[in-house]
């Protein structure tokens, strides 16, 4: 896996469990904080570089989501070109987040930005070139 | 009972029912064999992707003063070509990369740009930087050349894939724990994900699975252009085991396929990187099944679920060349986007696109419509089931 960047909005209840101490033991992900805060509300802000295997890393950003923290990709500019696309779906069984997803009925590729968390992976994987990601 | 010049008198009246490998199971289905191979003159098949054994020749003019690239050296746009031809030809082949590529130093590599993306960008109309040097002769004084040359400019520029259109092919996994780099794509490791590489049933020979039609001199679609048949591919291997209505459970037959490149398109034909493995060409075919009886309709009418495809381990058995699998599925499974291995649900990616393959199909359709598109009957027949031809691995004598 390539380093990811994200950023995470712990809202006030959970500014005090350690949650981040949880991620890095059990789900044996290394970790940078590239930034903290504590905003007046009281809510927390921690952006984070992480490295570990995929799936450990899709288990974590699944256990942050159900403990109330909001997961977002440090870099949202992780796009698609129409023109490039040959729709093989390479990319489709590679993306952990599902962002890649085919049309049944079509087999058009679509490419859902909310859900990608700028992982890398199907711009490594895309044989035509057709996945970029700007950091 | 219908012939080819039969239906090509359809073609030029303007007559003829031309339905895709795809629509055509539908309407056998509503009809039933007998009244739909009445009704249906020709089956367009198709396929796209990554197809290594591709490259092209052509020749450049000669210079003046003249030089020899035989037995010289030569690139274009930074690939070197091969240059064990006569004075002004060359050849290149889709995997070849630049002398200072790092390839695989830096692991997995990158593979951005080779003789594929050469071959996409010059049927793509680019300006390319060809530099050649030679050793000099008497009547071929000149040692250096680098100038710009344009596909328009060439004398011959050819697609010449030596094999293309495998009859089906192997599915790829990987059972060891760490993410393996194949020419089937990234593999993660414990089973995490599975690669096919084939259009299934709208695949040209799996719709014609014992080469009743398709042989030397059948006329193709290729990259677009008007191509042919030139033999059958390297590594053919027609004599494997089938279902019972014919159709290989391995990797079977291939095809050799030429033609010319001034005709074809980028679109067509692209210039592919596979990470950790190399580069390759993306190539679009579409074959035209003339449907001339009503075994050959019924060929053509093959399902998705009617075709079985090997589970190979690329991580062990395919580099280590056993010749195990780890079972069969069919192309339903396969194009539903999960197969199960081993009590295991394993999310599946095709590496050729049947987007593409669609569209090829639906152009040679209307191409056939409109009449400009006649189909031609085979010179010769490419060997089949009954001709004991074997591809053979390599036996290392010692030196
Ligand atoms: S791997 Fe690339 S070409 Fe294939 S579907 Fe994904 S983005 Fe499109
Ligand atoms: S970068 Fe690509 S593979 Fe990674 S989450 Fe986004 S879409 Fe999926």
């Amino acid at each position: 896996m390539e380093r990811i960047k994200i950023v995470l909005h712990f809202p006030k209840q959970l500014v005090d469990k350690p949650i981040v101490y949880r991620l890095v033991k059990d789900f044996n992900l290394e970790f940078n904080i590239l930034k903290a805060e504590v905003n007046p509300n009281e809510e927390g802000l921690l952006i984070l570089e992480l490295k570990g295997q995929d799936q450990d890393y899709k288990k974590g950003i699944e256990y942050l989501k159900n403990e109330g923290v909001r997961v977002q990709p440090l870099s949202q500019d992780v796009s698609m070109d129409r023109q490039r696309c040959v729709d093989c779906t390479v990319c489709v069984s590679l993306c952990p987040t599902e962002a890649l997803e085919k049309d049944p009925q079509s087999g058009e590729v679509k490419f859902i930005k909310e859900k990608c968390i700028a992982c890398g992976i199907c711009v490594k994987a895309c044989p035509y070139g057709a996945m970029k990601i700007e950091f | 009972m219908k012939t080819i010049q039969e239906i090509n008198e359809k073609i030029k009246k303007g007559n003829v029912v031309v339905l895709t490998a795809e629509e055509v199971i539908g309407l056998v289905e509503e009809k039933g064999i007998k009244e739909a191979a009445q009704t249906v003159d020709v089956v367009t098949t198709a396929t796209f992707g990554p197809m290594c054994s591709s490259g092209i020749y052509f020749n450049i003019g000669h210079s003046k003063p003249r030089i020899k690239l035989g037995g010289g050296h030569a690139t274009l746009g930074g690939v070197p070509c091969y240059t064990g031809l006569a004075a002004a030809d060359l050849f290149l082949g889709a995997n070849a990369l630049p002398d200072d590529d790092p390839r695989n130093s830096v692991y997995p590599g990158e593979f951005r740009y080779g003789g594929g993306h050469v071959i996409s960008d010059l049927v793509s109309g680019k300006d390319l930087v060809l530099e050649a040097s030679g050793y000099g002769t008497d009547c071929y004084p000149r040692k250096n050349l680098k100038t710009y040359i344009n596909i328009k400019d060439l004398n011959e520029a050819v697609l010449y894939n030596i094999r293309n259109c495998y009859q089906n092919y192997n599915v790829a996994i990987n059972t060891s724990d760490k993410v393996i780099y194949t020419y089937m794509g990234i593999l993660r490791q414990k089973l995490g994900n599975a690669n096919y590489c084939s259009a299934g049933a709208l695949s040209p020979l799996l719709n014609d699975p014992l080469y009743k039609t398709i042989g030397i001199g059948t006329k193709i679609l290729l990259g677009g252009g008007v191509g042919f048949v030139s033999w059958w591919g390297t590594q053919h291997n027609p004599c494997v085991e089938r279902t019972n209505k014919g159709v290989p459970k391995y990797p079977a037959a291939t095809l050799a396929l030429i033609g010319d490149l001034k005709n074809m398109s980028g679109q067509w034909l692209i210039g592919t990187s596979m990470v950790g493995y190399g580069v390759t060409l993306s190539v679009g075919i579409g074959i035209p099944i003339p449907i001339l009886n009503e075994e050959i309709l019924e060929y053509t009418a093959v399902k998705d679920e009617d075709i079985l495809a090997p589970v190979v381990d690329y991580s062990k058995d395919y580099p280590q060349r056993e010749n195990r699998i780890l079972g069969l599925v069919n192309y339903a499974q396969l194009k539903s986007g999960h197969i199960e291995i081993k009590g295991k649900k394993v999310p599946t990616s095709s590496l050729s696109s049947i987007r593409k393959a669609r569209e090829i199909a639906d152009v040679l359709k209307g191409r056939i419509k409109s009449g400009e598109f006649l189909l031609t009957e085979a010179v010769e027949k490419i060997p089949s089931v009954d001709s004991k031809y074997r591809s053979k691995p390599l036996k290392e004598r010692k030196v």
